[in-house]
């Protein structure tokens, strides 16, 4: 079970494609996700690899992964110690890419106008609740598919589990 | 109540009757995948299921990186032929066809009524023949290989009605920038469109494709103009299976209904570094160009290859001018038409079909400082392979045109 999750934020602006968060140019190349992780955002902040931590969480403004259908988009992001983002909106296909990779992607445009880049603040998932030095935002809760998605950590194992017990 | 486009096709899939905002899990008629397929496999390998459910419904087509342009590629177009014959994958394009939406219209895939998804968030093309398709992930595309079926949620649907006198010197390029300018690129976020109006009644089979193709940089899910005859004209001897038609009702609940009169518009040009920053030409006229860019999945077709060589017939260009033509059925026609000769005449270098230079992997890439305008539907940094460059947007003909003067010119009057 996903309950809770705890951790410095990064935030950025609205509108980050796809192509800043993963170059089409590693797109076509075969890569573990750990690799993929060391390209993550390059192209929108170089540096961001090198300072983010295990367990941070990503904040953005509107239309976060607009663009290209790249999976990689939302896995480098994912293995590079995201937990969870936070967004004013999100493009359709990223949204379902980080579902599918078991990342929460989740939609607050009051959150994000609180938030300051670099506090640390608190998501809530099972109370659905965004906890912050400016104070609490409510999102309503994913349906059931999303749910088990999200608990069997990502499409594919949520279809292998599904797979094993049937 | 009525329903819209999308909730007839999930009503009739899931064989429930259901409305925008329902999740359901469905099987796709057709999935389809690229040089992605070799990842792809890999993850369909880990579900550990053996054989593809429904092998008749995959279509790979091989174009993203064609030919392989170094060792990692090749080895990835090796491992998806490798996994073609081991799954008996009968609908498997190899690197001698052409872009991937092209070659999957063109083959007969794309068809009315029919439910397709595609690793390509350009999958949205098919809607011009009244397929309802969208672009998925990797990791969906796995797992429909794996069991026949996906979630999806049923979209609400905005019709965009464009109504208007088209001009001699505007394409559906320009109407599709025109439109994206004024919605924003994500105006259309979460949402099937309709587009519909006496514009896209009159316009050809091409050029509804060039609109549901930027479907795609509207945030849509899906771009759908009703089949008419012309659509079952350009099907006939084409289609590869049967197809019922599907149109929406009267009384259809949409979320909005935007009208656009294209009338007096100017030839359209996204600027830097996103589709929707929108300008009519006219306001950067002037801007010193390095490159120019004829073709891929969104301007790479008959239509739009004759709209670039009307202009460039007898000039000489005064950048490095690259031409793509969208497939090799295009390539070939343009040659009997002798629109290739007119393009070498000008001086233009002619690509084999593929993706090119449209997702910075090969053939074209910019340097630091350079500028390229170009008739693909993204200039996202980064884009064409260097994130110190920038590009520009625009029609076949507005390209054209600005390839003889080395300047973002107007192709109006030229
Ligand atoms: S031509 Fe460009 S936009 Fe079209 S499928 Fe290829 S890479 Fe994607």
């Amino acid at each position: 079970m996903i309950n809770e999750f705890k951790g410095k934020v990064w935030k950025y602006g609205d509108d980050i494609n796809t192509d800043v968060i993963f170059p089409g140019k590693y797109t076509y190349q075969k890569m573990e996700p750990e690799e993929m992780a060391k390209y993550a955002l390059e192209d929108l902040d170089p540096e961001f690899v090198n300072k983010v931590s295990d367990g941070d969480i990503l904040v953005a403004g509107k239309n976060f992964g607009m663009g290209s259908s790249r999976e990689q988009a939302a896995i480098a992001i994912k293995y590079a110690g995201i937990r969870v983002i936070i967004a004013k909106s999100f493009s359709r296909i990223y949204f379902r890419n980080a579902i599918n990779a078991g990342m929460p992607a989740i939609k607050s445009p009051e959150a994000v106008e609180a938030i300051e880049n670099g506090e640390e603040i608190v998501v809530d998932m099972k109370n659905g609740k965004i906890i912050t030095s400016k104070g609490e935002f409510v999102f309503p809760p994913y349906p059931k598919t999303v749910m088990e998605i999200l608990e069997n950590n990502g499409l594919i194992n949520f279809i292998k589990n599904k797979i094993k017990n049937s | 109540m009525g329903k819209t486009f999308a909730e007839k096709l999930f009503s009739n899939k899931s064989g429930r009757d259901v409305f925008a905002g329902a999740i359901v899990s469905v099987e796709p008629d057709y999935v389809m995948s690229h040089d992605n397929a070799a990842a792809i496999s890999g993850t369909f390998k880990k579900i550990g299921v053996k054989q593809i459910k429904y092998p008749e419904r995959v279509v790979i087509i091989l174009d993203h990186e064609i030919p392989a342009p170094k060792e990692s590629s090749a080895s990835n177009h090796k491992e998806i032929r490798t996994f073609v014959n081991e799954q008996g994958i009968d609908n498997f394009y190899d690197v001698n066809n052409g872009i991937c939406h092209q070659v999957f219209t063109e083959q007969g895939f794309a068809l009315p009524g029919k439910l397709i998804v595609g690793s390509d968030s350009h999958t949205t093309t098919y809607g011009a023949m009244g397929a309802f398709s969208a672009g998925i992930g990797r990791s969906e595309v796995a797992a429909i290989w794996a069991t026949g079926e996906l979630w999806f949620s049923v979209p609400e649907t905005i019709k965009i009605i464009i109504n208007g006198q088209m001009s001699k010197f505007i394409s559906p390029k320009d109407i599709a920038l025109y439109i994206i300018g004024q919605i924003g690129a994500d105006g259309g976020d979460y949402k099937a469109i309709e587009f519909t109006g006496e514009v896209v009644d009159n316009m050809s089979v091409a050029d509804r494709m060039v609109l549901t193709n930027m479907a795609a940089e509207m945030g849509a899910k899906n771009g759908y103009v009703l089949p008419d005859q012309k659509t079952l004209d350009y099907l006939k001897g084409r289609a590869k299976v049967d197809f019922t038609p599907i149109y929406s009702d009267e009384d259809a609940n949409y979320y909005k209904t935007l009208t656009f009169d294209i009338s007096n518009i100017s030839a359209s040009v996204a600027k830097p570094h996103t589709v929707d920053n929108y300008v009519p030409i006219t306001e950067v006229e002037g801007i010193k160009l390095d490159q120019a860019l004829i073709g891929t999945c969104t301007n790479g077709r008959l239509e739009d290859l004759r709209d670039a060589a009307k202009v460039l017939d007898g000039k000489k260009v005064k950048i490095r001018t690259l031409v793509i033509p969208a497939s090799w059925n295009v390539y070939k026609d343009a040659m009997k038409e002798g629109l290739l000769e007119i393009f070498i005449d000008a001086g233009a270098i002619i690509l084999n079909p593929g993706c090119g230079p449209c997702l910075g992997a090969h053939q074209g890439v910019m340097a630091p400082g350079e500028r390229t305008f170009s008739t693909a539907n993204r200039n996202f940094k980064g884009r064409m392979g260097c994130r110190d460059a920038e590009i520009y947007l625009g029609s076949p003909a507005s390209v054209a045109a600005s390839a003889i003067t080395g300047k973002i010119t107007n192709p109006e009057g030229k």
